[in-house]
């Protein structure tokens, strides 16, 4: 196994509101190795978001950070912007949230796609254009398109363009941030195709963001399941499905329709807790359909339930037969 | 069923939209472009059934829907309700037949005004009717809030929307449409702005409405839940059903080439189930030019050269199914159905 190539480790974010503080991020750990593809799902407002904006030193003014994150070692967020700033793009990239929508209307593509080039030094004029021709033939778009504008491009290309502006400083970690959400199914297969083959060709480790498990079960090999600011479970997303350890990851999957699926479509009932208030015990327990004594009062500890497997989830501490067997927190 | 006329009959439905010439279109005299929304769009829904509309954006899904419900005038086409035809009448007299046919929107957000209470967003429908909101329309309220999953009604009914969870937003929105007890529900992507956990909530209550007697046409993106909720399935592509048939047969043994693509590419949950995805190239065309003969054959991986010229129609592919390609039918073998691999398949191939 090789070394972590990003860990995040125990991180915290909080976000300063009039009425108060909400905690977006409520201890989040996971690592990355380097050409990995892990997933980071979870619904809306769970931290997902949140999480990756911390990676990348961008979080908005009016929140604060605890915690730690590494690349290859080094702690990026130790002195701020000061330690993030050599890395950003140049290491770590990211393609926002609705990228594809937030292309400057009135600017060529190829001169967009040039700025954080330009802007590190790390290529300038003619061959930053040159740069751009490569990036785009990259991510499938013809070299010839850069003089384009944004409104040229259909939104599948558009989505290309961005992944190419977020690899134009040669990055390492690409994190994307639901690339494939508003795309229709055949452009999302395409755009996945993309995100697969760069990972492969340039040994790329990605971390792809989505609330959308089947886009995730079918591109990453690991995933980290998020609840409410906190990961309720990590682990191979064979395991996931296979092997749930955690009430809400089963559930998720469960109320995921399959299209050749047969079992009926489940919903959970409820919804998420409030962040800007202090969570006691499982922050999934009020949904939860196995929760049991020590849920609503005490937190559940994160721990290994296999190699590579962790969850935050009570059930995995208490004796198998007090459960019915092993399997008992299965995913069927 | 019932024998009688279909709920909603549509026939051969051409709704366009004009686009400008712009400024220099109107100095060179260039002729007004339109674009090509629905281009003979034919199906039709039976009381106690569920289609589903199902296509990529911008096939004319909502097009479909807002012509049906009048709110949008085609080109040329009919629309049978209860065997009536209602393609051009007045406002007048649609007035009365508004209470039977009812749209659902897609953003539970946006559809409910802040400033009301779930109570008067269920008068109003009722109150536009006429119904006496303070006598039998109480019950009709209260009722409807009930159907929709509301319950008890009483908790719910003076609520503003922000107070509560888009699930309950999209049953509010549910609740107006049926207070005045339609017989057919449009649903424009009714899930689609929900979370995952709350959406089978919402479509269990349409297939239960479906199952008391109402007829659905559900419009949605994703396939793999009209494959779980429809009785049928419509597949649209650049303003044309090209497959239409039982959510089974659709799905299991598609037959148009689009169809069978479509099905390759969505992803399983299931992450050892690995498909053999067939992607096809670009995107699909503009609907203001669309292609001469078959509309999908500048994309089509088994096309012909008499593809380019012939445009093909709806034609018997199977038990009540039909697709619009000249290259499937009669005798076609079913494709593959996709074989989940199992966990051993999987455990040897990461030793390997
Ligand atoms: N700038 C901000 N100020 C205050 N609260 C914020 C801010 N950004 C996010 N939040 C809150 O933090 C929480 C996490 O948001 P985040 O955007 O990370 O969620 P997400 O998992 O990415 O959701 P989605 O799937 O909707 O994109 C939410 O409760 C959100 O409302
Ligand atoms: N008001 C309008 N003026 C001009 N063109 C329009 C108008 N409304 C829709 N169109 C065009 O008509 C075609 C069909 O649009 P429609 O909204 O029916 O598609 P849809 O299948 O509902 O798509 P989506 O999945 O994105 O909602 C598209 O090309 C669209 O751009
Ligand atoms: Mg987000
Ligand atoms: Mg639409």
């Amino acid at each position: 196994m090789s070394e972590a190539i990003l860990q995040v480790e125990d991180l915290h974010i909080w976000f300063d509101l009039d009425e108060g503080e909400l905690h977006a991020v409520q201890g989040v750990s996971f690592e990355l190795e380097p050409g990995e593809r892990m997933g980071l799902v979870g619904e809306s407002g769970c931290g997902k978001t949140t999480t990756i904006l911390a990676v990348m030193g961008l979080l908005p003014a009016n929140a604060s950070v605890a915690g730690r994150v590494l690349f290859n070692g080094e702690d990026i967020l130790e002195e701020g912007e000061n330690t993030v700033a050599p890395h950003r793009w140049k290491d770590i990239a990211m393609v926002f949230q609705g990228a594809m929508n937030a292309f400057n209307p009135v600017k060529r593509i190829g001169d967009q796609i040039a700025e954080p080039m330009e802007l590190h030094g790390t290529a300038r004029g003619r061959q930053a254009k040159g740069r751009v021709g490569d990036l785009l033939e990259l991510v499938g778009i013809p070299g010839s398109r850069a003089d384009r504008y944004p409104h040229e491009f259909s939104g599948g290309m558009r989505q290309r363009a961005a992944i190419a502006m977020a690899l134009a400083c040669g990055p390492k970690i690409l994190l994307a941030d639901e690339p494939t959400t508003a795309l229709d199914v055949m452009v999302q297969a395409q755009i996945l195709e993309l995100l697969v083959g760069l990972t492969e060709e340039l040994g790329l480790a990605l971390v792809f963001v989505t609330h959308d498990l089947p886009v995730v079960a079918q591109t990453c090999g690991r995933a980290a399941v998020m609840y409410a600011g906190r990961i309720a479970e990590e682990g191979a997303t064979a395991d996931l499905y296979h092997d749930a350890r955690h009430p809400y990851t089963r559930l998720l999957f469960a109320a995921t329709p399959d299209l050749h699926g047969k079992e009926k479509i489940i919903s959970i009932p409820g919804s998420p807790p409030r962040l800007d208030r202090v969570i006691t015990g499982c922050p999934f327990q009020p949904r939860c359909d196995r929760a049991f004594a020590p849920c609503p009062t005490v937190t559940p500890r994160t721990v290994s339930v296999a190699e590579r497997h962790v969850a935050a989830c009570h059930l995995n501490e208490v004796p198998a037969e007090r459960l019915g067997g092993a399997g008992a927190t299965g995913a069927r | 069923m019932s024998s009688g006329p279909p709920l909603l009959e549509v026939e051969n439905l051409v709704t366009h939209y004009r686009l400008g010439r712009g400024f220099l279109g109107t100095i060179t005299r260039k002729p007004e472009s339109s674009v090509h929304a629905l281009d003979g769009v034919s199906f039709t829904v039976h009381s106690g059934e569920l289609l589903a509309l199902v296509g990529e954006s911008g096939c004319g899904k909502t097009t479909t829907a807002q012509t049906i419900v009048r709110m949008i005038e085609p080109n040329s086409g009919r629309i049978l309700f209860k065997g009536k035809d209602i393609t051009r009448l007045s406002a007048g007299e649609m007035r009365p037949l508004r209470r039977e046919i009812q749209l659902v929107y897609q953003d539970p957000y946006e559809s409910l005004d802040p400033r009301f209470r779930v109570r008067d967003t269920i008068e109003e429908p009722l109150a536009i009717h006429g119904v006496d909101v303070a006598g039998d329309g109480r019950q009709q309220i209260l009722s409807a809030l009930e159907r929709a999953g509301l319950s008890p009604p009483e908790l719910y009914i003076d609520r503003y929307p922000h107070e509560l969870s888009g699930g309950q937003r999209q049953r509010v929105a549910i609740a107006a449409s049926l207070v005045l007890n339609p017989a057919l529900l449009v649903a424009d992507e009714p899930v689609s702005m929900l979370d995952v956990s709350v959406r089978a909530g919402i479509l269990d209550l349409l297939a239960g409405l479906r199952r008391s007697g109402l007829g659905i046409l559900m419009i949605t993106h994703d396939l793999s839940t009209a494959a779980h909720y429809a009785d049928r399935i419509a597949v649209m592509y650049l303003g044309r059903i090209v497959e239409l048939g039982p959510a089974v047969d659709v799905v299991r043994n598609p037959q148009h080439p689009y169809t069978r693509a479509l099905i390759s590419v969505v992803p399983s949950r299931d992450p050892l189930a690995r498909a053999r995805p067939q992607l096809l190239e670009g995107e699909t065309p503009n609907p203001t030019d669309i292609p001469p003969g078959c509309r999908f054959a500048p994309r089509c991986p088994m096309v012909e050269e008499r593809c380019k010229s012939i445009d093909p129609e709806l034609r018997p592919v199977g038990e009540a199914h039909e697709a619009a390609c000249i290259l499937v039918g009669g005798s076609q073998r079913p494709i593959a159905e996709r074989a989940p691999r199992t966990r051993r398949d999987e455990t040897e191939k990461r030793g390997a």
